[in-house]
Formats: structure tokens, sequence, C-alpha cells
């Protein structure tokens, strides 16, 4: 169960007229429990989304409230919900660390399987099961985008997480890789968050947020959540009404 | 429309396309080999004592030598030669260049031992990280900085660095790459700030989202 309780996340912003630094508020106040085991997060570019998946890891801590997973603080026990909570990024490079996919996946390993054969071997299943096997040795370069994606989950997957989350992990894919992806996550025992820009994907969730200028302004089923997504994105009236 | 010559290039010569180069160092190339099956530990030790005995034997025919000696190691891991002689031949310009700067400041026998033992400590480099498992080679290098626990830094911490290295060499050279096929776009290509600003630019990001990844991955805990 993720819990955030009137999360709230500041930032300083440099004045555009040239005044001293002020604080601007990036999301929040947010209150949410998130039990389902699919969940989307959608939203414009910019609005905080990205922001609002980032405190479900830790990554970005709240400056007001309190973010928990399974009764973890995000404060508190960042290393202990990093540990339940995996991320997977937009950009699979920026995730990938090793020269190859094999060493890459048992780096995730190293923490929690000290035994160098056991974790290479962990890695080899990890990677047939998203059918990277026979690519194992070859550099991440050589990849395709959606093969670099996969491999990014795989590495995040090894850690066995209860959660994660997927900051639009499509973004950067044809449509043949966003649906292989879509549907390995689909396939997933894990409660899984997704921020996406792929309404599609959004509406076979269980529970869509609708992220707007640092707001949750929509939480429901994916039909009214979506509807008012576009409502907001066409600028109709519809967008006015309060959810 | 014409077909490009190389990656990003404008000549029309109808060659294939060539991957971004990557590096000489970092990729592992599985194998058997008796340089394979050698502890990841004796290897950088051996490295280590090739770069002493390269500073300590002067003159040609011992940097011919320990040449030989690391071309024979290559052979023997049946390193793959096409790829390996891609990858370095940035420095192979380097070593030819020093050897011109060298020969002409100094004499050609500093010349060439200076060339040689630059591709010599390269090569060798290259076999380590060719027959060694990245993850072998950061428990090696997490044991030995062991001692570093005791100001404050975690061998861990420091191993993951030297993995970080390896991967940031090929990186940085597709961002290198892509930024000068961009700066040719925009007809810049004379203008070197129009390559190395949005290179350093997306650098600096690269390490930022770089950062934010290795401490979702629990990494930096």
């Amino acid at each position: 169960m993720i819990e955030l309780d009137a999360a709230e996340v500041t930032a300083w912003s440099p004045d555009p007229a040239g005044g001293p630094e002020r604080v601007v508020r990036l999301l929040g106040p947010v209150t949410l429990r998130l039990g389902e085991r699919r969940v989307a997060v959608v939203g414009a570019n910019g609005s905080g989304k990205s922001t609002l998946a980032r405190l479900l890891n830790g990554l970005v801590l709240p400056s007001a409230g309190a973010v928990r997973v399974d009764g973890l603080d995000t404060v508190r026990d960042g290393a202990a919900v990093r540990r339940r909570v995996g991320f997977v990024f937009t950009d699979p490079d920026a995730q990938l660390v090793m020269p190859t996919p094999l060493e890459d996946v048992a780096l995730s390993l190293r923490r929690t399987v000290p035994d160098a054969a056991e974790r290479t071997a962990r890695a080899h299943a990890a990677l047939e099961r998203i059918g990277l096997a026979e690519r194992a040795h070859v550099s991440v370069h050589q990849l395709s985008g959606g093969q670099r994606q996969l491999l990014a989950l795989a590495a995040v997957l090894a850690t066995e997480p209860a959660v994660l989350v997927c900051d639009e992990p499509t973004t950067l894919l044809d449509l043949r890789w966003r649906t292989h992806v879509d549907a390995l996550l689909a396939s997933l025992d894990q409660q899984v968050v997704v921020v996406t820009h792929d309404l599609d994907a959004a509406a076979r969730a269980e529970r869509v947020l609708v992220v707007d200028q640092g707001q949750v302004v929509a939480d429901d089923a994916p039909g009214p959540a979506l509807a008012r997504y576009r409502a907001l994105m066409t600028g109709s009236s519809d967008a006015v009404a309060t959810p | 429309m014409s077909p490009v010559g190389r990656r990003g290039g404008t000549a029309s010569t109808g060659r294939p396309l060539r991957g971004p180069w990557a590096g000489p160092l970092g990729l592992h190339h599985p194998g058997t080999s008796l340089v394979h099956r050698a502890p990841a530990g004796r290897k950088l030790v051996a490295l280590a004592a090739l770069g002493v005995v390269l500073v300590v034997l002067r003159g040609p025919t011992a940097a011919t030598l320990a040449l030989g000696v690391v071309l024979a190691l290559a052979a023997l891991a049946r390193l793959p030669w096409r790829r390996t002689v891609r990858g370095m031949l940035p420095v192979l310009v380097a070593a030819g260049v020093l050897a011109g700067y060298q020969t002409w400041a100094r004499g050609w026998e500093v010349g060439v031992e200076a060339a040689l033992d630059v591709l010599t400590l390269v090569l060798a480099g290259t076999l380590v990280t060719a027959t060694t498992r990245a993850d072998d080679l950061l428990a090696v290098v997490a044991r030995a900085a062991r001692p570093l626990r005791h100001v404050g830094l975690p061998p861990e911490t420091v191993a993951l660095a030297v993995g970080l290295f390896l991967r940031t060499v090929p990186v940085v050279a597709r961002v290198v790459g892509e930024s000068r096929d961009a700066a040719r776009a925009r007809g810049l290509a004379r203008d070197p700030r129009a390559t190395v600003v949005p290179a350093a630019v997306r650098m600096v990001a690269h390490a930022r989202t770089t950062g934010d990844a290795l401490a979702a991955r629990g990494l930096a805990d």
C-alpha cells in the first residue's frame, strides 16, 4: 500500500524579473492511498506527474507531509523503500550502467546475492524471461531502443520489488515495442504505477490519476478520469468542473 | 535520397553504415582461454606491473617485445580483431602523433618507444576488460578499496565508480557524435561551440539522470 499524506514538493526558483530566488510549489498537497495493482498517472508535460512518481521511490523527498510504502517512510527508511519500489525511467540509457546486459542485471543483484555464480545465473534467468538471453554479452549500445527498455525493466525486476513505478516507459518506443513492454508490465504480479501519455495504456489501469499544475485534479476509474484529462487538454468546459 | 556513407556523414559512397564508435575498453568478450580463466585480481596486478616495466625498460626493442607479448595474449584470448582495432583507432592516431613529435624532439628511438608503450598499455587494458566480467572486476576493486572504508568511502561505491567509467566512455563518444551531427544539420559543422556546448550540457544531464537511476536502484544506499 502506498500512502501520500498531504505530501508537498517545493523548490527554489530564480525570479524571472531578477529578484531574489523564491520558493515555488511543484506538487501538492496530495493525499492518496494507492492499493490497486494497476495505477496510471496522466498529465501534461511539466504538470508534476514525474515528481509524483519520484516521490513513491524516495528519489524526491516531500518538503511537507509524508510518503509511506507498506508503512515505510521515504524520508526515514529511504533504502528500505528503494528495495521495495523499483523505478524504470523514460530513457533506458540513463539507467543501464554496465557494458553488457548480463552484467547490468547482475549489478542490480550485488547487494542481495553475494555469490557471483548465483548472481550470474539469476541475471541470465532474468534476461531469458524477457527474451534477451541471446544478447546477454553484446554491448548495450548494440541493442535497439525497445530492447534497452526491456533490459532496464529486467534489471529492476531482478531485485523482485513489491512495487514498480515506471516514468513514461514507452514514450521513446515504436508501436511494436510499446505493445511488447505494455504486455510485459500487464503480466507482472507486482503493483505497477505507470506515468504515461499513452491513453490506451492508461485505460487498462484500475485507477487513473490526472495531474495538472501540481495538483491531482482527477482520481477515478479510467473512463471518467481520462474524459477529464481530455477535456483539460482540449480546453473544453468540462475541464472546469471539479472531479 | 542518396545513402549516407558514414553514420551522420554526408558522403554518398554507398558504404554500409557503421555503429557509433564505442572505444576499446569495457566490452566483455566471453571465452574459455587461459587469459579468460585467470583471476581478475591477477590480471589487474599484471596490468599495473606492465605499466611499471614499460617505464623502467627503455628502448624500442623492449617496447616491441612488450607489445608482442600483449598481442600474443590477445590472440590467445581470441579477441575480435576488427572490433578491437576499430576501438583503438583514435589511440593509433594519438600514438602516431606522439611518435612524430618525440622523433622530432628526441630521436626516433624515443619516438618508437613512446608510441609502442601507449599502444601496449591500451591494448593490455582492453585485453583485461574483454576477458574479465565486469562483475568480477567490481569485486576486485571493491576488495582493494576496503581500507577506504576507514575514511568514510564505501568500497562498493568505489567499485561502482570504476564500472561507470567503463560505461561512460562510449556514452561520451555517442553524445559527441550526435551533437556533431546536429551541428552539421544546422550548417554549423565548422563551429566547435555548436558541438562542444550541447555535448557538455547533455553529459551533465546524463550524469544527473544516471545518479538518479543509481539511487532508484538502491546502488547508492
